[in-house]
């Protein structure tokens, strides 16, 4: 195989960028993603059945369509309905944030439930609010429990957000495809994207592993 | 201090309480014996709406617990309630499970919380734990600290679901000798218990529950010397 290592070196800077916005799309997204997760995932566990069913709607249909054609209808119906278009960075980001948000919605919902029940009622028996249980009782503790699955969701979400290449975003995937059609070589456009989604995602698995530990040490339960 | 006319409790078609009146008054200490599944556990949790009641009416120091309107916070953060598991905050110290209602409900100040933890922790025999997570005591210690986490929102009741029925047989007595000190001040209690010997010394009255009825209620002396009821009789010959 003959790899011009040449090409790979050319293009160095461009690679390297768009690794960069690729790890700041993940983390506005999931950061956002999260906020509203853990709305969401309140709204799913309330009494009031109308906002329940927004909420159960809402995960229901964004776990069940694909990422790419959430994308498409917020990049490509956005300027039918607001009539104006949104740069890709921006359709891009509300996209993927809106699509984290129902997957770690479920995180949180699991990790809410996971929590004795016994823990909520000796809070409002000591007359917490509902909100109060949550905030000082409840939340630290299923927080604990939902920071694998939510690093899980953040590499995911590294990987999935080479989606919005298809936009002309430009993060780490669209630079494979631009090299790739400047050059009109496959190795050494895609090889280097490879290299950085693995080096970033290893970078992240190891982070959440730490964290994990120093919780662990740090707080019981 | 506690009125209770006739109160219905049904988990979807299993009818739990099936028409209890009760009442409590001030400085009165009520055990509450009974087969397991007999409705004890629920009475009192409907005491502080922990569990909904069906039908009926239930009155706390005055206060209406049915009536849609009642602030139920408010309620509760007279009533102190102590959990046969605990429920003590895993994430927070002694110290800090103690602290975190007066601070948030009451309205303490930091300084005042902690001063006031620690005057009841001492009072439990825990002062050395404050800075102990929960899950380094042992259950008597863990339940202790729930009395004093319960006590420190300075509650005019104290109810008390089975708290030594997951003790191990030798911490047992620590957590009813903290209870017997409670009584002896006069703090109003309502105990749900299998404890036959705390109900007999340190009850004032003790009630007999069976299938979500009170079938017979009187002095200590009486129930256990003299039951009138032949299901309290067969009740007792099995437990004593």
């Amino acid at each position: 195989m003959d790899f011009r290592w040449q090409i790979v070196l050319d293009y160095a800077d461009m690679f390297l960028a768009g690794g960069w916005t690729t790890v700041k799309v993940t983390a506005i997204s999931v950061t956002v993603g999260t906020l509203i997760g853990l709305i969401v995932a309140l709204a799913r566990m309330t009494k009031m059945t109308p906002v329940r069913w927004l909420a159960t709607i809402y995960t229901d249909v964004i776990r069940g369509t694909p990422l790419l054609v959430q994308i498409f209808i917020v990049h490509f119906g956005a300027p039918k309905l607001l009539g104006f278009s949104l740069q890709a960075m921006t359709s891009g980001l509300i996209a993927l944030s809106i699509n984290s948000g129902a997957y770690v919605a479920e995180i949180f919902r699991a990790g809410i439930q996971s929590i004795d029940k016994g823990q909520m009622e000796a809070s409002r028996s000591l007359g917490m609010s509902y909100a109060q249980a949550m905030r000082f009782v409840i939340l630290p503790q299923a927080f604990r429990r939902i920071i694998p699955p939510l690093g899980n969701e953040f590499i995911a979400m590294l990987k999935d957000s080479s989606l919005v290449s298809v936009i002309s975003l430009p993060e780490l995937a669209m630079a494979g495809r631009t090299v790739a059609g400047a050059t009109a070589r496959v190795w050494e456009a895609w090889l280097p994207v490879a290299a950085i989604y693995l080096v970033l995602t290893l970078i992240f698995t190891r982070l959440v592993a730490w964290y994990e530990v120093k919780l662990g040490v740090q707080n019981h339960r | 201090m506690i009125e209770i006319k006739g109160l219905h409790k049904k988990f979807g078609s299993l009818h739990v309480l099936r028409g209890v009146d009760l009442t409590v008054n001030e400085r009165e200490v009520v055990c509450i014996i009974g087969p397991s599944g007999s409705g004890k556990s629920t009475l009192l949790r409907c005491i502080n709406h922990l569990e909904e009641a069906t039908e009926g009416e239930i009155q706390v120091e005055g206060i209406h617990l049915t009536h849609k309107e009642t602030d139920i916070n408010r309620v509760r953060a007279e009533v102190g309630m102590v959990f046969q598991r605990f429920n003590l905050f895993p994430h927070m110290t002694v110290l800090q499970n103690i602290t975190l209602a007066p601070v948030q409900v009451r309205k303490m100040t930091k300084n005042e919380a902690e001063a006031l933890g620690r005057s009841l922790l001492a009072k439990v025999g825990l002062s050395e734990k404050e800075t102990a997570y929960p899950e380094q005591l042992s259950g008597g210690q863990q339940q202790r600290v729930a009395i004093a986490r319960a006590l420190a929102m300075k509650p005019k009741i104290m109810l008390f679901d089975e708290p030594t029925s997951a003790l191990d047989p030798e911490m047992v007595g620590e957590v009813l000798n903290v209870m017997k000190d409670l009584a002896r001040e006069g703090m109003t209690m309502v105990v749900v218990t299998h404890e036959m010997g705390f109900a007999r010394e340190v009850g004032d009255r003790v009630i007999f529950m069976d299938e979500g009825v009170i079938v017979e209620q009187g002095a200590p002396e009486q129930i256990f010397g003299n039951p009138r009821h032949e299901r309290t009789q067969s009740f007792l010959s099995k437990v004593l």
